[in-house]
């Protein structure tokens, strides 16, 4: 166990962990954060996705050890349900989610990607999204309400 | 009763709460796929108003409901449901779903069910109509005034001359000590003013905020971590456990083994998960498993329990006699619900007591199951329904709660069990079924289907663990349940009504028993012959459970038969259709698709890509929602690759109870459908699953080019309630098929259509 310091929505934390604990499990068993989800512990649906400076990271593959200095922003660090960031207000208006377990693996690709690429196509956002998983199958609706936010972003 | 009542006339007439025995005993062997529905285990009684609503002193309405949110949206709809029968405001209603503690039993969250039972005149209906009569009665003698000339405007109760009472004074925190009245009038739809609105999913704005609370979020102080170590195969025993291979990890709580089960319990998630990758643990050698290239094979030369749902005799006369006769045989893999996220149970247990947080869909027949696990009394074991990932059926939901309440047993500390994706995809959960179908029928010299023969096998093993079969699932079975007994046995000729609840049955033919018919066609030659086999795997329920695997032969077969005949595939559907609905919703998907008429094949181009449409429709379960849905598809001639373009899908369900959940609905059922017709299969080596993560199980990710769905909903507002979950999924795989044809000639007969399917398919008809 070593003590961990972990800079969490604009927020300091210190955490007493391994330090090959998968920074899924700090930030969801220590400091209760409900964005992130265990999916397949493998890297490969998304669900546990965090923004680390910006970029879209799998945190369930992510050691806590290796996230230092860097920023990690969580779903809920966006917004909250009284005062959603835009792209969350898109995901609601478009009523773009069944189950939402997936969210954070497809809120967080998409808004990662437009921050870096604001003026991506239609077909540049569908390649972003290609390793992120939705098993109720809300595809159509969730590709809307990025293309919504998008559009705002823009305008 | 009857041995031949249909489940929804049982449920009809016992408004599925008041049973005393379990309702799958009527239905053996068709029940294996769905599982029991019968509700009688509950210290809460269904027939009373109080088990169902309570009004606060502050006017608050608080609804319980044994009906349950995944995602399906459920409990918006419900709370829609409440406001509108109270005629109070939707935020005056509060839902509390599926609590052993607090709520009525009503079984499984299943089986478009939900809104059959508690939307028309039985349950959480029922109880909302019951206590706005109640109440309007109470402030007719309140106000002196005479029932018809009162109104009711969010939760208080007018008269004209000015006299008002609010449902707060005249009930407040108080019990009503009435019996629910199914002969209370309804709010009819026509009046409605919250039911039928598109009233946004209530879930959204905690969902999107990333706040919303699943049972993978659940702390309970003192609460430990545990993981489960499996057979590497079903049939795998336990020789022995090294428990000094993990005795010195950090924060190590304790090994626990029973009988065939294995889990360790560890301070925190990340110490569990590595004592179980490094626990030791012997396992005797699994059971050599049949060969999947030659398993439907296999499925044919096992013995087998045998359904014979209808038989008019005059099948082979007339198939001998006829003008043509066709043949095809379709093939259906086993297919996982693949959960986004690995099942979690939280299980607090001391003593004999118990407590658990579990995502299953059946709180009290889970209660059952850890009652019989941990050999305590009944009525110690409380089940909190907390929302999971989408499970679409019996995912390992059961089972890690099974899970987290042994290990919780063995160390008498409330304990987390967060199975892998491996512990989930391999042995973990209860797979969708296996078919094989074999379709025969005869056209007259005219083109029109004069008999239709349909013999079908399906694997099955374990299923729904109900109230009495914790070994229906993995976990029950490792701690020594036995699954459901396997009786191979021949059926006796049909009598009774149709059964259809399986879509075992072409939507073509009349049904015809003992001199009624229940079909949705008018073809009145007519055999079907269903056979179950033993599976080497644990099977359950899957979205559109046999349904959805037989629909995609029925309208695969459908469609070579309009072909052979020269007919429009559209206008074929409806020359042999009686249900007007069903003629409906096939109408209005060609309406919207702007369909036009063509003999098949309707090839566009002979190489590159083609483009073509094909249509499939359901009378799901028979008479439970109808469905017609047209794919538009583009084949990669040189790669075999299907691309979908557009769906055009129209649906009738009754009375809408909400057109935005409803179309989410639709929606994903169709796309799920597709990622299912195009890719998904469970696959084995001669030892084990080889599909254990989504490298190996293919899900279509969100990056795909997503078709455009155009949903038109019919809304009978006359018509009863029924179930919408499974609709569209029903009639994909079909619809795909059928639009490749359209742009090849060649037929799919094998779910998934892989590219290398696509190509063999191409290649045979090229040779043809």
């Amino acid at each position: 166990m070593s003590a961990i310091a972990l800079k969490v929505n604009g927020r300091t934390h210190t955490v007493d962990v391994d330090p090959a604990t998968p920074l899924l499990y700090v930030l969801g068993d220590e400091l209760q954060l409900r964005g992130p989800k265990f999916g397949c512990g493998l890297g490969q649906c998304g669900a546990c996705t965090v923004l680390l400076n910006g970029r879209a990271t799998r945190s369930c593959i992510t050691p806590v050890s290796a996230v230092g200095k860097s920023e990690i922003v969580t779903l809920e660090g966006l917004g909250t349900p009284e005062k959603p960031h835009p792209l969350q207000q898109a995901f609601i208006d478009e009523q773009a989610a069944q189950c939402g377990f997936c969210l954070s693996g497809v809120m967080l690709t998409a808004k990662a990607f437009l921050d870096r690429n604001p003026q991506a196509t239609t077909q540049d956002v569908e390649q972003a999204l290609e390793h992120v998983l939705c098993r109720c199958f809300v595809h159509a609706r969730m590709m809307r309400a990025i293309e919504r936010y998008a559009q705002g972003r823009r305008a | 009763m009857s041995p031949a009542l249909s489940r929804r006339k049982f449920l009809k007439t016992s408004g599925a709460l008041i049973v005393s025995f379990s309702a799958s005993s009527l239905l053996e062997p068709l029940a294996v796929a769905q599982g029991a529905f019968g509700t009688h285990m509950s210290h809460i009684d269904p027939g009373k108003l109080d088990s169902w609503l309570a009004v606060g002193a502050d006017g608050m309405v608080t609804a319980y409901t044994g009906k349950c949110d995944f995602g399906q949206g459920i409990f918006t709809v419900q709370t829609q449901l409440v406001a509108e029968e109270l005629r109070v405001a939707l935020n005056r209603v509060r839902i509390i779903q599926c609590d052993t503690s607090v709520t009525p039993d009503e079984g499984t969250t299943s089986g478009s069910q939900s809104t059959p039972v508690n939307f028309n005149t039985s349950g959480l209906a029922d109880a909302a109509a019951t206590a706005r009569n109640a109440l309007l009665q109470m402030a007719s003698r309140r106000l002196r005034v005479p029932l018809d000339q009162l109104t009711v405007a969010d939760g208080v109760i007018s008269a004209g001359t000015g006299k008002r009472v609010s449902y707060a004074e005249l009930i407040g925190g108080k019990r009503f000590n009435l019996t629910l009245n199914s002969n209370t009038r309804r709010r009819p739809p026509r009046e409605w003013t919250v039911l039928g609105k598109p009233v946004p999913s209530m879930d959204m704005p905690a969902l999107a905020a990333g706040r919303f609370e699943f049972v993978h979020n659940i702390q309970v102080p003192g609460m430990l971590h545990g993981r489960v170590v499996r057979p590497p195969a079903l049939g795998s025993s336990v020789i022995n456990v090294d428990e000094s291979s993990v005795r010195s990890l950090p924060g190590m709580v304790k090994v626990v083994v029973r009988k065939n089960f294995v889990g360790v319990v560890a301070e925190k998630q990340w110490q569990a998960e590595q004592a179980a990758r490094q626990l030791k643990v012997n396992w005797s050698a699994p059971v050599n498993l049949p060969a999947q290239s030659t398993f439907y094979d296999y499925m044919r030369r096992q013995p087998s329990r045998d359904v014979l749902v209808v038989d008019s005799n005059d099948v082979e006369q007339k198939l001998a006699s006829a003008a043509t006769v066709l043949r095809a045989t379709y093939l259906h893999p086993y297919q996982m619900h693949g959960s986004i996220g690995a099942s979690c149970a939280v299980a607090d247990v001391r003593g004999d007591k118990a407590t658990l947080w579990s995502p299953t869909q059946s709180v009290y027949p889970t209660r059952s199951g850890v009652a019989a696990l941990l050999g305590v009394p009944l009525d110690n074991v409380g089940v909190i329904f907390t929302r999971g990932s989408g499970c679409y059926g019996l995912n390992a939901a059961d089972t890690v709660s099974y899970d987290a309440a042994l290990l919780s047993h063995a160390v008498g500390r409330p304990v987390r069990v967060q199975l892998t994706r491996k512990d989930e995809m391999a042995w973990g959960e209860n797979y969708g079924q296996p078919c094989v179908i074999e379709q025969r029928a005869a056209l007259d010299a005219k083109g029109a289907i004069i008999a239709w023969d349909c013999e079908s096998w399906a694997a099955a093993y374990g299923g729904r663990p109900g109230y009495d079969h914790p070994g229906n699932v993995i976990t029950g079975l490792l701690v020594g349940f036995e699954p459901e007994a396997f009786v191979p046995g021949k059926s006796s000729q049909p009598t009774g009504e149709l059964r259809n609840g399986h879509n075992l049955v072409p939507s073509y033919v009349a049904g015809c028993i003992s001199g009624k018919c229940g079909g949705a066609g008018n073809v009145r030659s007519e055999r079907v012959l269903a056979h179950t086999v033993k599976s080497p795997f644990f099977t359950g329920p899957l979205r559109s459970p046999l349904r959805l695997q037989n629909t995609f032969a029925h309208e695969c077969f459908m469609d070579e038969l309009a072909a052979r005949a020269k007919a429009d595939p559209v206008a074929f559907r409806l020359q042999h259709l009686s249900e007007t609905r069903m003629i409906d919703v096939v109408k209005a998907a060609a309406q919207a698709a702007k369909w036009e008429p063509r003999p098949f094949p309707n090839s566009r181009s002979a190489a590159g890509v083609a483009t073509g449409r094909g249509i499939a429709c359901v009378a799901y379960e028979g008479d439970n929602g109808y469905v017609a849905l047209i794919a538009e598809a583009e084949v990669d001639r040189s790669s075999g690759r299907i691309q979908v373009k557009r769906f055009f899908a129209a649906a009738d369900c009754g009375p809408i109870s909400n057109p935005a959940g409803l179309r989410n609905q639709l929606e994903g059922g169709a796309l799920q459908g597709m990622s299912r017709a195009l890719g998904e299969e469970v696959t084995w080596d001669e030892r084990q699953i080889t599909s254990t993560s989504w490298a190996t199980y293919h899900s279509l990710p969100l990056g795909i080019a997503v078709p455009a769905i155009e949903t038109v909903l019919i809304n009978r507002t006359d018509g009863k309630a029924m179930g919408a979950g499974e609709l569209s999924i029903t009639v994909v795989a079909a619809a795909i098929g059928n639009a490749v044809f359209d742009a090849t000639g060649a037929r799919l007969r094998e779910v998934p259509f892989t590219p290398a399917r696509v190509k063999a398919a191409l290649q045979a008809n090229g040779a043809a």
